[in-house]
């Protein structure tokens, strides 16, 4: 019987009509680009491990200069081969803090009064005028801490107490550059709360600031801490505020009144001129920058640690 | 039943108690979103009033000296402007003057500007903002009255700093000369760059991200790594920029490899670098808003196009790179923006401290609109705060407009679903 003899396959003739899965070269050569352009980030964090690394272990290998000086030594004067990285640490520390100091009260009330009070009219008024805020270049602001908060620090405080160049004026600008990432994260926080929450609390004869405060921001609050350290990690980072208005020279300084140089501000300072390779100032600026790039890449994985680990999972 | 009544006596006991710190707190929390709003105006009045305002001039020579024959200086023809150059200029300065551009190809208005760029020579003496010109007029007559005692010849004129001459002038090392023209230039050239670069290779990472990648490690490692270099400080992206283009890749940036070197040039610190550099700053911006642009087309497209025989590419190219497209846009804009007023990186990657001449290729040493307005800022003199407020408002308005048309984007093409 021929029946019998026929080749059960034949019986889904995959072959003639090509329903198998075929190689498109085409398809392929496009996929491989696009990966090439997803990978290529991966090239930029390679390349600022890799040169940061290599100069910032070429400054090391100097003989002028030692791992443990460069961490505890007070002074940062390359003329007398002092390398010490605290006075330029200090005066980031204390421009970050008086920034925090501004940005995080007031970037929390702003967050909270958009979600928890503003009408809708308003807040469609306000959340574009803080983009702004957010979306100006940081040397306008630096502009901004010379000739306009400066002058009032001054003839608030006096001439002979506050200097032309301070950390206060520069950390106070840089504090109203950051309300506004604060607030826009944090209110996200707040807005991702569910509203049961607040109604239950509403039912149980809560004011709208006990709602607010008691309930609405503990359920939100690793959504804000995670803003709050994006925006110190900010704070360390930013660079054109402090070169323009606090000062250049290392100076080691607790008084917000004197000016101190930044480790942002002087890798600006020192890259100015035309530097020359392999000078101790050109290697030095790779160090410093290490040292940047390390403490602000822990704190944004820290705050992204804080977002997965600390998030409340509401139904 | 037995109710007790303590609790509810205590409950409205305290309940005027908690309003009123509710209301105090609702004060609170509205006076802190008013602050940050004064704070914005402060801001754009502070540049405001620099920007306009009396400014004392002293002239070099007294224009009125220069009249010929009772016809004042502003009123002479271009040939009596031209002769009065010959006159007063060395041999070799008006001869240069006139290899650049004959002197009867040029229009009367040029040859004035020259005549009182090269010989008046007009120098800010002192100069008062917006506000102090209004309410301290008096003040500053006298101020000037007594600059007449040792200057002879004191101009008072109340200016605006920024004019389309300040706009169409090269950069000059003399306040009143200067203008933003090389700057605007270069910004443009840097952020064209940056854009031809990044946005190919951004959105490309997009689509691989959310179109291609599988849930493995090596997906997972490119997408974290995505959102660290976000937050990575620009000036870091400038440090890696003068070790990777200004040096390392020289021959490229410096245009050597291509023969068209200029000598001036040779270091490798050029707009190209610059925009290399702006472009892996802005690169992970891109990609995190073209990933959300994609995202948010709607799987049953995807499904659609699958169904009916196109490959996944096709899928992809026809349906729903369209759809994302506005929001990809968008968020480019907004990237580009960011990159426009950067300033931190490009010092670092090297921009000149004074170029006169306009950039003519990627090879060209450059500077821009937010490093000009740093080197003005730093300036100790208040003429060059002016400029620097001039040049911020020409750097405003350029953002400005840039983020209208990212606003207008989307809304005419934003598609709901």
């Amino acid at each position: 019987m021929t029946i019998q003899k026929m080749d059960p396959q034949s019986a889904y003739p995959t072959k003639a009509i090509g329903l198998h899965k075929r190689r498109r070269w085409g398809e392929s050569a496009i996929q491989s680009l696009l990966f090439f352009a997803g990978f290529f980030s991966i090239f930029t964090t390679v390349g600022i491990v890799y040169e940061l690394g290599k100069e910032a272990w070429l400054f090391f290998r100097l003989p002028e200069v030692n791992l443990w000086k460069f961490l505890t030594g007070t002074q940062w004067q390359p003329h007398i081969n002092e390398f010490g990285i605290l006075p330029l640490l200090n005066a980031t520390l204390v421009t970050t803090a008086i920034a925090m100091a501004v940005a995080i009260p007031l970037g929390l009330a702003v967050a909270v009064y958009l979600s928890e009070y503003a009408s809708l009219k308003a807040r469609n008024t306000l959340k574009p005028i803080l983009e702004v805020l957010a979306g100006i270049p940081t040397i306008v602001y630096g502009y901004f801490a010379l000739t306009f908060v400066t002058p009032i620090l001054r003839s608030i405080f006096g001439r002979d107490v506050v200097d032309i160049y301070n950390t206060a004026s520069a950390g106070l600008v840089m504090g109203v550059l950051i309300l506004p990432l604060i607030a826009s994260i944090s209110e996200d926080a707040l807005n991702a709360v569910p509203r049961s929450l607040r109604e239950a609390a509403y039912g149980l004869g809560a004011t709208k600031l006990e709602v607010a405060v008691k309930v609405v921001l503990p359920a939100a609050l690793s959504g804000i801490a995670a803003a709050i350290i994006l925006g110190i990690s900010r704070a360390i980072g930013e660079t054109m505020i402090v070169a323009v208005a606090a000062g250049a020279g290392p100076n080691f300084t607790f008084n917000p009144f004197k000016g101190a140089e930044t480790m942002t501000g002087h890798i600006v300072r020192i890259s100015g001129g035309d530097l020359s390779y392999d000078s101790i100032d050109y290697n030095s600026i790779f160090a410093i920058g290490l040292m940047l790039f390390v403490l602000t890449l822990s704190l944004n994985i820290i705050s992204q640690r804080i977002v997965r680990r600390f998030r409340e999972v509401y139904e | 039943m037995n109710r007790p009544a303590a609790p509810e006596f205590e409950f409205s006991g305290n309940l005027a108690a908690r309003n009123r710190s509710g209301r105090i707190w609702h004060l609170v929390f509205q006076i802190s979103t008013i602050i940050g709003i004064l704070v914005l105006a402060a801001l754009l009045v502070n540049i405001l009033d620099s920007t306009f305002g009396y400014v004392a001039y002293e002239a070099g020579i007294d224009p009125e000296s220069l009249a010929v024959d009772g016809i004042s200086l502003e009123d002479q023809s271009r040939d009596q402007l031209a002769a009065l150059l010959q006159e007063r200029l060395s041999f070799g300065a008006y001869n240069k003057l006139n290899d650049e551009k004959p002197f009867s190809e040029r229009s009367k208005a040029d040859v004035y500007s020259l005549v009182i760029q090269r010989i008046v020579k007009y120098d800010v003496l002192e100069s008062w903002a917006l506000w102090e010109s209004l309410t301290r007029r008096g003040e500053i007559l006298a101020e000037v009255e007594a600059l007449r005692a040792e200057h002879p010849v004191v101009d008072l004129v109340f200016v605006s700093w920024l004019t389309p001459d300040f706009m169409a002038r090269p950069q000059s090392s003399e306040a009143v000369n200067t203008g933003v023209r090389t700057a605007i230039l270069g910004s443009l050239w840097t952020i064209l760059i940056t854009i031809l670069v990044a946005f190919p290779l951004g959105v490309g990472a997009a689509i691989y991200l959310e179109e291609y990648a599988r849930d493995n490690w090596l997906n997972r490692l490119i997408q974290t790594n995505i959102n660290n270099l976000a937050g990575v400080p620009s000036i870091i992206y400038g440090i890696l920029g003068l070790a990777l283009f200004v040096r390392a890749m020289s021959k490229l940036t410096s245009g050597e490899l291509f023969g068209l070197a200029d000598p001036t040039t040779a270091t490798g610190r050029t707009l190209l670098s610059a925009g290399l550099t702006l472009a892996l700053l802005v690169l992970p911006v891109i990609i995190i808003n073209a990933q959300e642009a994609i995202r948010a087309v709607p799987q049953s497209l995807r499904k659609a196009g699958y169904g009916l025989g196109a490959t996944q590419w096709q899928t992809i190219r026809d349906h729903v790179l369209p759809n994302a497209l506005p929001g990809i846009l968008t968020g480019t804009i907004l990237a580009v923006s960011r990159a426009i007023g950067e300033t931190a990186p490009l010092v670092v990657v090297g921009a000149s401290t004074a170029i006169s001449f306009d950039p003519a290729s990627p090879f060209s040493r450059f500077t821009t609109l937010p490093i000009q307005i740093y080197q003005w800022t730093a300036r100790p003199q208040a003429e060059w705060r002016h400029l620097a407020a001039a040049a911020i408002l020409v750097l405003l308005v350029l953002l400005l407009s840039l983020n209208a048309s990212a606003i207008l984007l989307r809304n005419r093409f934003a598609r709901k679903y």
